[in-house]
């Protein structure tokens, strides 16, 4: 899928606190068939964010004034474990979350997030404890990314540097489609699997 | 000599069309399994005017959505899953794949089916769009889940762009205590590693443990390799692995058969091959394992009590356990077994297999439901086969209800739901806030303790009603 690039942002910067935000948390369930033009704002951390009756809970953060512009996410550890559902990452970038900074990520989620421009940036934990500390302190406090020097800084605070594949970094940069890239090489496709279908016969002799 | 490989090196590398110098791997999609989440991947498909690139590697069944009560399309009172569902029919119609359909006695929750029906087979690599692919590494395959987009991109390519993963070899040797199923044994195999704990990672299980396990066994320990957060999960393939597969629809025949098992017995991992990272557990040490928290790491023997989140190291950890516990509505020091429960859940493509329904049907027996329960096999054969065999007369004499085959009550997106604060024990594989349904608490338990837990009402250790019968 092509993506909108990622270059640079600042933005407001939104602490989460919890460990472990899983998929069914980020996306529930009943929400995953919708198709994807109708839009997954609203899906977005929905049972977390709205009471049963569709009002919104006050004390979520993504509800407070000053992080409802929030374009970016400082959570804890384990952002996005869980379901393979890449509308946990629709949700995000339809509701205007480019960036999520976390200790680690469930690795499909971290897969989905490339194909949707959605830029991920580990840190260790005890750093973004602090971060988040900030954030409560001073709500409303942007973070400014540069994808290209890779560095991301708190307000006015010195910049720091975040670790990003090259592939990774290039998708983000260009918003490239990766099918599209794939399918320059479809020489090379053809002739291995001409290979694999000869060394691995059986699998193709079904009927 | 060569350098001594992993059956993942191994099989990575027979499915490697190259490597670019950042280390971005094309891979060939041996087979891709599909389910009726496949409509999103359809959908970016077509909008982008492609088609099918290999509709003779593209296998899929309706699973996630459709009902337990009835297996006709139009029961399907949702109309958001009756759409998705009658897509994935309108797709293979269209793009020519291979659909075990609702009405199929194939049909069946895709993990169940793939090894079925023999389409599960070592050394292949395969994706779905399900976390719980991984199950199929239990036959010695590599297999991941993956999101919408590179399920399209598969369909599109039959390839996909990955990383490398590293390596992680959890060895459990030792004779399992009575009454310790493969559930409890990845309880706490996840419990060791912790909930994110092998992200990156592909787990090999070995040990005798292991090898002791059938391969259903086997198939509930990968299948939840992803709640310790690992890409897959793999066990060597053996006699017993050839044994399961021979005579299955798509297994191969004849001639082919030797040729297949000659490539299968070359890939287990090389005498000193070198992991990544080493895990060991003593299986004669566990016990009957069930969940107090909400998410699979957050598990204890049935045995014992809730802990205190005041033992917790630090404070992130103390308050992230307090939340668990203020979800599930428990108090550190409470004794699980004394735990009442609303309703009971057999099924999943954790738990849903014939062995798994015998070992609940040979508690149930003894006694009857006090709870609601709710008994989904995991594939229309696997019903018929527990017919066949009067299991579920058993389930049916207990009080259960006895349902078609689906992802039912594990994915709350079909209908068989759990209320808000209410308390489900459930042979599935996420006890994630709101899994079962919005407000929903949900213990992992084994198919011997559900079963057990339903003829009392509590969470309860199933060695009490073993060997009674």
């Amino acid at each position: 899928m092509s993506a909108e690039p990622f270059v640079a942002l600042t933005a407001v910067a939104a602490p989460i606190h919890r460990p472990n935000v899983d998929t069914d948390q980020i996306a529930p369930v009943r929400f995953l068939r919708r198709p994807r033009g109708e839009g997954y704002g609203t899906v977005l951390f929905h049972d977390l964010r709205f009471h049963a009756d569709g009002t919104e809970r006050a004390d979520f953060v993504l509800n407070r004034p000053a992080f409802r512009e929030a374009r970016i996410l400082v959570a804890d550890e384990n952002f996005g474990v869980g379901s393979s559902r890449e509308q946990a990452v629709w949700a995000l970038v339809d509701h205007g979350i480019r960036c999520v900074i976390s200790a680690g990520f469930g690795d499909i989620f971290f897969n989905n997030a490339i194909n949707h421009g959605l830029l991920l940036v580990r840190e260790p934990a005890a750093t973004l404890a602090a971060v988040r500390q900030q954030l409560d302190a001073a709500p409303g406090t942007t973070v400014a990314i540069d994808l290209e020097s890779q560095t991301w800084r708190l307000g006015e605070q010195p910049a720091r540097r975040f670790e990003i594949e090259a592939a990774r970094k290039r998708r983000l940069l260009s918003g490239l489609d990766e099918i599209d890239m794939t399918r320059q090489l479809v020489r090379e496709i053809d002739a291995f699997e001409a290979g694999y279908r000869a060394r691995r016969h059986w699998l193709f002799q079904v009927t | 000599m060569a350098r001594p490989r992993t059956m993942f090196e191994k099989i990575w590398q027979d499915h490697l069309i190259r490597e670019d110098e950042d280390g971005a791997c094309l891979l060939f999609v041996g087979r891709h399994l599909a389910h009726d989440g496949l409509y999103h991947g359809f959908n970016f498909l077509e909008g982008r005017g492609l088609a099918l690139a290999r509709a003779d590697q593209t296998f899929a069944t309706p699973d996630h959505g459709i009902s337990t009560l009835s297996h006709r399309l139009d029961d399907i009172v949702d109309p958001v899953q009756h759409r998705v569902v009658k897509a994935l029919q309108d797709n293979a119609a269209r793009h020519g794949f291979t659909l075990f359909g609702l009405e199929d006695p194939r049909q069946g929750i895709v993990h169940v089916v793939g090894p079925e029906q023999g389409l599960t087979q070592p050394g292949l690599l395969i994706v779905c769009g399900d976390s719980h692919t991984s199950t199929h590494g239990a036959l010695g395959a590599l297999a991941f889940g993956i999101g919408a987009s590179e399920v399209c991109h598969v369909l599109a390519t039959q390839t996909l762009w990955q990383r490398k993963p590293r390596t992680l070899r959890v060895t459990v040797d030792g004779a399992r205590p009575a009454g310790v199923t493969a559930k409890d044994v990845i309880l706490a195999i996840i419990a060791r590693i912790g909930a994110n704990g092998a992200s990156g990672h592909v787990i090999e299980y070995a040990g005798s443990t292991i090898r002791d396990m059938s391969i259903e066994e086997r198939l509930t320990v990968c299948n939840m390799s992803i709640e310790a957060g690992a890409r897959a999960g793999m066990v060597a393939p053996d006699d017993k692995t050839y044994a399961f597969l021979k005579g299955r629809p798509f297994a191969p025949t004849g001639d082919a058969w030797a040729l297949a098992e000659a490539h299968w017995r070359s890939l287990p991992s090389d005498g000193g091959a070198v992991f990544d990272r080493e895990e060991r557990l003593d299986a004669t040490l566990f016990a009957p394992m069930v969940s107090w928290g909400t998410n699979p790491s957050e598990v204890a023997p049935i045995t014992g009590v809730v802990p205190d989140p005041a033992d917790a190291a630090e404070e992130t950890a103390r308050a992230a356990m307090q939340r668990s516990l203020d979800y599930m509505g428990l108090a550190a020091g409470m004794r699980l077994a004394d735990v009442a429960v609303d309703q009971v859940f057999i099924g999943s493509c954790t738990n849903a297999r014939i062995e798994d329904l015998r070992a609940a049907a040979a508690i149930a027996r003894q006694g009857r439901a006090v709870v609601p329960v709710m008994v989904s096999p995991g594939s229309t054969l696997v019903k018929r086969q527990a017919e066949a065999e009067g299991l579920a007369q058993i389930f049916r004499e207990a009080g259960f209800e006895w349902r078609e085959s689906g992802c039912s009550m594990c994915c709350g997106m079909n209908g068989d739901l759990v209320a808000a604060g209410k308390r489900c024990a459930s042979t599935s594989n996420r006890n994630f806030p709101g899994r079962q349904g919005p407000g929903s608490r949900t213990h992992l338990v084994s198919p011997a303790m559900a079963a057990a837990t339903a003829l009392s009402g509590r969470l309860s250790d199933p060695r009490d009603l073993m060997g009674a019968a």
